[in-house]
């Protein structure tokens, strides 16, 4: 038997933290990434992340396509869903107000959840871990090797935005767009191409959390809902709009809730991140690392 | 006449500095606004007028310098904290409550000289009835003297353009102010249309109520106000009665580029 | 636009008082009266919403909490203190006075998607205390043995004399709200729907006028609870979750946002549908409340209520 030392549980739960903290920054990168262009705030992201995971288990497990293929199918029609969810929620809505269209992401969630669980029933599924299951033991914790490739897509989903949005031509003209729309079209930017865009980039990278956590955390229909408030939790910790603070914020929140879990009470495990959420909505809605004044500014 | 020295300023501002980011909108602006006249606040686009209006008002803190109304400094507290001590406005883009009939928004305008406690609205307490009778006409007398008289029913966004102005001025008038901030009145009126503003606005003042005033339309200016304030770029460049400002050299400038008199 | 007209607060009241009785002559849907008893507790939940959403402009996501509140606080004050269920409801309206104060006074000066998520947060927090305090709350699995109402030493045992009971508190709510709409308070709500930049110039203070009907509507959430706790005899925490809070926003949506009228209508039909109409097909609840939302926010943004003023519209063009 192993000698279950208290620096190897600690060890543990922030290993755990960083995991699924990792899974909240990649909801809050997709907060941020419509917030940016559209300053909605889509409370269906959790859905994409729920999908990620269920799409998947379809493909890889239902279906035997291999990893990879099954991976870029997933991708694939998660970014689908993002994208239809702008054609026929967003778009049709005539007089756009916040309220609105607060209402129309919670309708379109709702619809989201409700095929899922014609779809796939009211189960948890599992999926294979990427690379087996076998634990890598290190000072009194055990990783497993899936909470790797979790940590491992958030950096490259991480990377990739940076290369995206400061390199390419498109994400520049993303850029354009949230710093100000009507300077973007004058430009010649095509501004509801880049709203398209940013849901179906939003959704894809749901997708990824969701089919990343799935072999540790397993997925059902109903989870969207839970992982959204804390992605946008996450978001709002590191300040709406930033991308390396939402990594931080779903870092800090992953923490919280893993140590919480483990050290004062299970039971109370999801209600820690919510509860950082309120008191950063209550005393510092701009985040930790943004400022007020630029809070203050955007339109809504 | 009263030399000007002897009427008590109602509005004093000192020393106002308004700074967003890096951009400076008001710098050390100085003026005094004398019971019961007509001032107007003139300038070009981007002066700085607007920004001088939400700090008298409490939209915006000033980053520098101060406010004083009736010797209070006004320039830390709220809006309606404002409007209670008795300053009205207008808004420049005409912001009336447009899901409102014309004579609730003046009732609306009312709304600090009425008991609104939410126990006793609810329970329609008969003191709330006999208030919501005097109300409508109080209100009623308010649209007759700015010319609404007929117009009570009508939802305020189905108003023209000319008459929307009148009812914000009206709707200012309702609280019972001291001092009535309006907000280019006549921009965007015709002829007839800018007469009656312009009548309306001295017959304001008849009422003992001082009127601090931001508009284009030169000939109201000249034709009203009893001084004038010009501001450039966000500084003080001439103060003074229309004559005086008329062929004030600076504001000539300011405004033609060259030097003959404004007309 | 706001008249509350005699005439149909007449027909209504009269739709109401006879409902019960034809339902007794006809065998068939004689249970019609049962579900009207939960539409009932649902309109107290909704016309207090409604005047928070429709007309101070604010959403919540999280009234089921208030809900869950009124229904809690008359639960363990009944069965583990044995007060009179008539003195735990004003407790519990109290209590959740109280609560909504705390949570509204910083989050209503946030706009739009931070309220909306704030009060979703706040929702699920309260749900999981539903949950994880079993001693006072039974936990998951609930608490029983909630005792019946009586009024002035009349049991209220039938569901007939609970719907008259929850009906009348309806009317009561209801003709309150309306009135408040047709004075200085109510004109101010609607005023800072439009624009509180003019609002607060006519000395509205608008911070203040946003939390007491944050509180109005949390206290009529929580009347509806302890109504509901008494009538069920039975509480857990799932009644009081997310989906409940998502579906009071269905249902003032679906009859419309800026009507009182419009959430009695919304919530009759949405609790028919959930009781009744949908129940056979249980899977396919959530999709078609997703359906509902989305074909009303979409063609319908003045819901039901607005549908005869949209049509003649069309006509005349």
């Amino acid at each position: 038997m192993d000698q279950i030392t208290f620096s190897g549980q600690l060890l543990q739960y922030v290993i755990t933290g960083v995991t699924i903290g990792s899974v909240y920054a990649m909801v809050a990168i997709g907060f941020n990434i419509i917030y940016n262009v559209t300053e909605i705030i889509n409370l269906a992201q959790g859905e994409f992340v729920m999908m990620g995971g269920l799409v998947m288990v379809s493909l890889h497990v239902g279906a035997g396509l291999p990893l990879i293929v099954a991976f870029a199918g997933t991708l694939l029609i998660v970014t689908m869903a993002g994208v239809l969810l702008d054609r026929l929620a967003i778009r049709p809505i005539k007089r756009p107000s916040v309220l609105t269209l607060i209402i129309a992401t919670i309708a379109a969630s709702i619809v989201l959840k409700g095929g899922a669980m014609l779809i796939w029933g009211k189960d948890p599924y599992d999926l294979p871990a990427f690379s087996g299951r076998t634990p890598i033991l290190l000072g009194g914790a055990s990783i497993q090797p899936q909470y790797l490739w979790v940590i491992g897509f958030l950096l490259i989903t991480a990377a990739g935005l940076t290369f995206f949005f400061n390199k390419t031509i498109i994400g520049k003209a993303m850029n354009a767009c949230a710093d100000n729309p009507d300077a973007a079209r004058l430009v010649g930017i095509n501004v509801q191409h880049m709203v398209l865009l940013s849901f179906a980039l939003s959704a894809a990278i749901g997708a990824v959390a969701g089919l990343t956590m799935t072999p540790i955390a397993l997925m059902e229909y109903d989870r969207g809902a839970m992982l959204a408030v804390k992605g946008f939790g996450a978001a709002i910790l590191g300040g709406l709009g930033s991308f390396s603070g939402a990594i931080l914020g779903g870092l800090i929140l992953g923490l919280i809730e893993s140590l919480g879990a483990g050290l004062l009470s299970s039971g109370y495990k999801d209600a820690y991140a919510l509860i950082v959420l309120l008191a950063l909505l209550f005393f510092r809605p701009s985040g930790i690392l943004g400022n007020v004044v630029a809070a203050k500014q955007k339109r809504f | 006449m009263t030399p000007k020295t002897d009427i008590r300023p109602l509005l004093q501002v000192e020393a106002l500095v308004m700074a967003f980011g890096g951009v400076t909108a008001l710098m050390d602006v100085h003026f005094d606004v004398p019971q019961g006249i007509i001032k107007a606040v003139i300038g070009p686009n981007g002066a700085g007028k607007t920004t001088l209006f939400n700090i008298i008002t409490g939209v915006l803190t000033p980053s520098e310098g101060q406010v004083r109304f009736d010797r209070q400094v006004i320039s830390r507290l709220k809006p309606y904290q404002i409007a209670a001590l008795g300053i009205s406005r207008t808004f420049q883009t005409v912001e009336l409550f447009d899901n409102l009939t014309v004579l609730e928004n003046i009732m609306v305008g009312r709304h600090m000289h009425s008991r609104s406690l939410f126990m006793a609205c609810g329970l329609r307490l008969p003191a709330i009835r006999r208030q919501e009778r005097q109300l409508k006409t109080e209100a009623q007398m308010i649209l007759e003297f700015i010319g609404l008289g007929a117009k009570g029913d009508v939802m305020a966004d189905n108003l023209p353009l000319g008459e929307r102005k009148i009812l914000e001025i009206g709707r200012a008038l309702a609280t019972e102010p001291r001092l009535i901030c309006l907000d280019e009145p006549a921009a965007g009126l015709n002829e007839t249309e800018t007469e009656a503003a312009a009548q309306l606005i001295q017959a304001i003042k008849k009422r003992g109520i001082t009127v601090l005033l931001v508009e284009h339309d030169m000939n109201v200016i000249m034709n009203i106000s009893d001084e004038i304030m010009v501001l450039n770029y966000g500084e003080k460049i001439a103060e003074g009665t229309p004559s005086q400002i008329q062929c004030h050299p600076k504001v000539v400038e300011a405004y033609l580029g060259d030097s003959e008199c404004l007309t | 636009m706001l008249k509350i007209r005699k005439m149909p607060m007449t027909l209504a009241a009269m739709a109401v008082v006879v409902f019960p009785l034809l339902m007794a002559q006809l065998p068939a849907i004689k249970h019609y009266t049962g579900i009207m008893v939960f539409a009932g507790i649902y309109c107290l939940i909704t016309i207090g919403l409604s005047l928070l959403m429709g007309y101070a402009g604010q959403i919540s996501l999280g009234h089921a909490a208030f809900f869950g509140i009124g229904a809690y606080t008359s639960g363990i004050l009944t069965t583990q203190f044995g007060l009179n269920p008539w003195l735990c409801m004003v407790l519990g309206a109290l209590l959740a006075a109280v609560v909504a104060v705390a949570v509204g006074a910083p989050s209503l000066k946030l706009k739009g998607h931070y309220l909306a998520m704030a009060t979703l947060a706040f929702g699920i927090i309260i749900n999981i205390i539903f949950r994880e305090e079993v001693e006072w709350t039974g936990g998951p699995d609930g608490m029983i043995n909630i005792p019946r109402l009586q009024l002035f030493g009349w049991r209220i045992n039938t569901t007939t004399e609970f719907y008259y009971l929850v009906w009348a508190m309806v009317a009561g709510a209801f003709i309150f709200t309306a009135n408040l709409l047709q004075s200085p308070a109510g004109r101010a709500l609607r005023a800072i729907h439009t624009t509180e930049a003019a609002s607060s110039a006519m000395g509205i203070h608008v911070a203040h006028y946003k939390i007491v009907v944050f509180v109005y509507s949390a206290a009529l959430a929580s009347l509806a609870g302890s109504l509901y706790a008494h009538y069920m005899n039975f509480i857990n925490p799932s009644t009081f979750d997310l989906f409940f809070s998502i579906k009071l926003l269905i249902m003032i949506a679906l009859g419309g946002m800026h009507s009182i009228w419009g959430a009695i209508v919304g919530t009759v039909l949405i609790a028919f549908l959930s009781l009744e109409w949908l129940h056979f097909f249980e899977d396919f609840e959530i999709l078609v409340y997703g359906a509902i939302l989305l074909v009303v926010t979409i063609f319908l943004p003045e819901g039901l209520v607005g549908l005869p003023h949209m049509v003649l519209n069309r006509l005349r063009r």
